[in-house]
């Protein structure tokens, strides 16, 4: 258990140290690498500034997923249970989905400006596909032998749906969101890199722009605990509806 | 469709509970039936209130092709099955069905399964509660209640299919292989327990099973099947009283009786038992 918990935090230690021994053999220049050290320094003077973006990036994130959440298990649920539905969308749904969505953060930023709305569609976008696909997969994959249960008691297409074909397509719903949220902050920061006057992704080209490199670090691992705790808020999820599919989980 | 669980007696001498008449199963043939294959070839049997019947055969020989037929959920090429005097077409309320495997529904527990039947009823009330509590005694679970299927082994977890199948009181219970998975200890245990279940509840069993010795130690009668296309080759009327022993296993005519279900089968010189 105490390696469990420790080696990840070992592994972090040897990068933090290798990266460390590095900058100091090589004379790298603080510009392009700095010191851990330094960008610690940069985190903990800059520590409000960072949390104010943070807070930012964490909003588009969170309701950009939640967002596709709403809209995307719907949708998975008509074109599984209607299969013309399914034949008018889900090619389409396919064929968007292989689309860079970097490729429409300009045209977003267009039509919806450079305020919060913008980050949030292009965080949605991203986080949509992978909440419809693998619902309607989830919904597609029921067991065949939990269908012949409910011949067998007679129960009625709503009943087969929300009494067994959604609870066993929930462990899909839950890998697909774990996918989704870590896109949405993707989906975010690309917002704000595209054009925007707040969040972590700015506070970066910012940094950037002025050669703060420490800064610029200080703000990408905020990004990264961001993701990881938005991710693990997922699988705590999951985490807690194991019991209900018997340990065994899907993704 | 509450009509069954009312008249649930079953009279003294044999009456006729049910009738399968005729029938045939093809699979997969086209319009002009070419190209599929026959599972069932023209199998009628009169089924007599209250009994347990096996159905005997080697694998994919029709036999859960025909219980199947009998529970309404796959319709015949052609012939009729008619359960108290009604034509089967598509499942009714008066079976019970227990699967291959035993099927629970992991995020339900124990009780949530055992009443599942009623809920799609909508009559998963207190009186249904309290029934799933004694059945769930009956089979030695109780204190499991609030478990969850995947606690279970494999004996338990076909021990809450049976309470499952038999939640509604139905007057048929419909069996498939419902103990081929389980190591031969425990599933010794559960016809047995099969056998004691029915002693109270007195419901009329179809049971598919590919284990000689397991029907002649559950049935008071066999009917042997063929290989594909599946006949009805043999009848065994097994004369063993109930309540059954596992002592009956060793008799004489225990014995006599798997001589025959295995000649019938073809395996008497490779396999004098099944497995």
């Amino acid at each position: 258990m105490i390696a469990k918990l420790g080696l990840p935090f070992l592994g972090l230690a040897i990068l933090i140290a290798a990266w460390h021994f590095y900058v100091r053999a090589f004379h790298v220049s603080p510009a392009v690498l700095p010191l851990p050290g330094v960008v610690l320094d940069a985190f903990l003077e800059n520590w409000r500034l960072i949390l104010g973006e943070l807070k930012v990036t964490l909003l588009e994130s969170v309701y950009g997923f939640g967002l596709a959440f709403l809209l995307g298990i719907p949708l998975a649920v008509m074109i599984t249970s209607l299969p013309m539905l399914n034949l008018t969308f889900y090619p389409l749904l396919i064929a968007t989905q292989a689309l860079p969505k970097v490729a429409l953060a300009p045209l977003i930023l267009v039509w919806l400006g450079i305020g919060i709305e913008s980050k949030l569609a292009i965080a949605w976008l991203v986080a949509f596909f992978p909440v419809v696909v693998d619902t309607a997969t989830g919904l597609r994959a029921t067991p065949a032998e939990y269908l012949d249960l409910a011949a067998s008691v007679r129960a009625n297409p709503l009943q087969t749906f929300t009494k067994i074909r959604f609870p066993a397509a929930l462990p899909f719903v839950i890998s697909g969101s774990k996918v989704a949220i870590t896109l949405a902050v993707i989906g975010a920061v690309i917002g704000e890199f595209v054009g925007s006057t707040e969040g972590l992704g700015n506070l970066l080209l910012v940094a950037n722009s002025q050669v703060n490199t420490a800064l610029a670090f200080a703000a990408l691992f905020a990004l990264a605990i961001l993701g990881i705790v938005l991710y693990v808020l997922v699988a705590l999820v999951e985490f807690g509806l194991s019991p209900w599919f018997g340990g065994a989980r899907h993704g | 469709m509450t009509h069954a669980e009312s008249d649930h007696a079953v009279g003294t001498a044999p009456a006729p509970f049910g009738r399968i008449d005729n029938v045939a199963k093809l699979f997969g043939a086209d319009r002009n039936a070419r190209g599929g294959f026959v599972a069932l070839e023209a199998i009628s049997y009169t089924i007599n209130a209250g009994e347990l019947v096996a159905f005997l055969g080697p694998s994919g020989c029709g036999k859960t092709t025909l219980l199947r037929i009998v529970s309404g959920m796959t319709k015949p090429s052609s012939g009729r099955v008619e359960i108290r005097g009604k034509a089967v077409d598509g499942p009714y309320a008066d079976f019970g069905f227990a699967f291959q495997t035993p099927n629970l529904l992991p995020w339900r527990s124990v009780i949530k399964n055992v009443l599942f039947p009623m809920e799609i009823k909508g009559r998963s009330d207190t009186a249904a509660r309290r029934n799933a509590e004694s059945l769930l005694r009956m089979v030695g679970l109780e204190g499991f209640a609030l478990s969850r299927p995947h606690q279970l082994s494999g004996g338990m977890k076909q021990r809450v299919a049976l309470c499952r199948a038999l939640i509604h009181d139905p007057s048929l219970l419909l069996m498939d292989e419902p103990f081929g998975a389980l190591d031969e200890l425990t599933r010794m245990e559960m016809q047995d327990l099969l056998l004691e279940v029915r002693r109270v509840k007195k419901m009329t069993t179809l049971f598919v099973t590919h284990s000689i010795a397991e029907a002649i130690y559950l049935a008071d009668e066999v009917l042997v099947f063929s290989r594909r296309p599946g006949r009805i080759i043999d009848r065994i009327r097994i004369a063993l009283p109930y309540p059954r022993t596992p002592d009956m296993r060793y008799s004489a005519a225990f014995t006599d009786y798997e001589r025959r279900a295995s000649t019938q089968l073809g395996v008497m010189h490779a396999r004098p038992h099944d497995r």
